[in-house]
């Protein structure tokens, strides 16, 4: 490390820093999976479920939505242990980031089937279809064509946001950032890497959100060209 | 011989608004009824609380001598033998034209993909669209839309086929190729509910017409009674303003056998 040129620097940074971002991807890719189950769960609630089913949704939406990412882990990691359940660092991060984005996956789901609109179903009804059957042909694939985008976007800041698990001593991305400033003194540079590889791996999330968006494209539907 | 259909003192309304206010009907098996009347009278209303598109309030409706608005009714065998035609087509927009025919006839009718193929493809040839049986719905022209929802609903072998204002959303030339097609459909002996505003088609295919204001039939008739001897003044007050909207004049209602005085 020896080298002065802040180029070079940072190009030798960067494979130190990649296996950082295993960790990095393995949170934010298990945390979406999680909370895409538990946001369908809510989903479910929200637009089948009965008076109390939706005002419990509501209120995870809510809350999660509410309160601040690093609060909530810090009270998974730090304060549930008072009351006698512990977990380790990267678990800890895992759950808190999976139910914090369940919160935001549970109103994604909700606006794609909200945005169909109400001629969908009259039309399905009027040819003898059951409810199962209008949501599992017709509006479903239609919804969740709506919310690829956005759940893509979530996915986005997943990756940011799991950086968040180095306060709690998870060794990702960001805490191997930190180790090397101690060790070079050179933040700077450091930290220009780190945000270049979040960088990087944003940028190509996005590039596959717009394949997958032109494959699943309505044919026809121009509206959605931008 | 039984009506396919028989409404009696229907009321129908939304949220306290009642739109329909006590309408009786009665369609014949291969009867044409045309229903007309000013925007916000009930038309849509009174077809869609038909198959119960929309909660009737209170009166009975009687579909192939069943009574629809009896609990035990399972009204989704009902909709699959009643065709209905939106005015907006309503087609689904995610699949290609076959796909929207044979999605009914398969899911709901339960036919093997074959006959249901076939049965699609014949639909489609009825209404002209069996060349574009890949297309998908918003790569086709609303006529085009149109003629493919009404193959939707023919592929169902209905009973009866109710159409809601079919033509009201498309321009003039197109609307005279959904307008022949249903000619056409006219022609072999479904009993049909039209909701139309077109005065040609109307006395074209109506066996009788029915005219609507304010949630109440006002008047009833032969096409020839409604559309050149309309008794009451509200049905002529009504003609007089569509058939100067289309044809630019205003003193007669139609001029086939002399124009009526209005």
């Amino acid at each position: 490390m020896a080298n002065t040129n802040p180029l070079f620097f940072i190009a030798k940074l960067i494979p130190y820093l990649a296996q950082g971002l295993i960790t990095t991807l393995q949170m934010s890719l298990l945390s979406f999976s999680f909370g895409l189950c538990i946001a369908t769960i809510l989903t479910l609630m929200r637009v089948f479920g009965n008076s109390p089913l939706r005002i419990i949704a509501r209120s995870y939406v809510e809350v999660f939505r509410g309160t601040p990412t690093l609060v909530q882990l810090l009270l998974i990691y730090f304060g549930l242990p008072s009351i006698g359940v512990k977990f380790n660092a990267i678990t800890a991060a895992i759950i808190t980031l999976s139910l914090n984005s369940a919160a935001y996956q549970a109103e994604i789901l909700r606006a794609s089937i909200k945005a169909i609109p109400e001629t969908q179903y009259l039309s399905a009804e009027s040819l003898g279809m059951s409810t199962l059957q209008i949501y599992r042909y017709v509006v479903l694939p239609q919804a969740l064509r709506n919310a690829i985008p956005a759940l893509v976007n979530e996915i986005v800041a997943l990756v940011k946001e799991s950086s968040l698990a180095s306060v709690i001593g998870v060794v990702e991305l960001t805490r191997r950032g930190e180790y090397m400033v101690a060790y070079t003194f050179r933040a700077f540079e450091v930290y220009i890497a780190v945000a270049l590889v979040y960088l990087a791996v944003c940028l190509a999330l996005s590039q596959l959100s717009k394949i997958i968006e032109s494959k699943l494209k309505i044919p026809g539907y121009e509206r959605g060209k931008a | 011989m039984k009506p396919i259909l028989l409404v009696k003192n229907l009321h129908v309304g939304y949220g306290d608004h009642e739109v329909i206010r006590g309408v009786s009907l009665k369609v014949d098996k291969g009867e044409r009824l045309v229903i007309m009347g000013p925007s916000g009278s009930g038309k849509s209303t009174l077809l869609k609380s038909i198959v119960r598109l929309v909660e009737p309030w209170k009166g009975e409706i009687w579909i192939n001598s069943i009574n629809i608005l009896d609990p035990k009714c399972d009204i989704r065998k009902i909709r699959q033998m009643v065709g209905f035609v939106f005015q907006s087509y309503n087609l689904f927009p995610h699949m290609t034209v076959l796909k929207n025919v044979m999605l009914p006839l398969e899911v709901v009718r339960k036919l093997p993909k074959e006959v249901a193929y076939e049965k699609a493809i014949e639909a489609l040839k009825t209404v002209g669209m069996d060349e574009f049986i890949s297309r998908y719905p918003l790569q086709l022209s609303g006529g085009q839309q149109q003629r493919v929802a009404i193959a939707r609903a023919l592929a169902m072998d209905p009973i009866l086929l109710l159409l809601d204002e079919p033509t009201s959303a498309l321009d003039p030339e197109l609307k005279e190729e959904v307008l022949d097609v249903l000619r056409r459909i006219a022609k072999e002996g479904i009993s049909m509910v039209i909701v139309t505003h077109e005065l040609d088609f109307a006395e074209d295919v109506a066996d009788r017409i029915v005219f609507m204001d304010n949630g109440v039939i006002v008047e009833e008739g032969t096409p020839n009674e409604i559309l050149y001897y309309p008794k009451a003044d509200r049905t002529r007050r009504f003609l007089r303003a569509i058939s100067r909207r289309r044809y630019g004049f205003n003193s007669s209602v139609k001029t086939k056998q002399g124009a009526v005085n209005v």
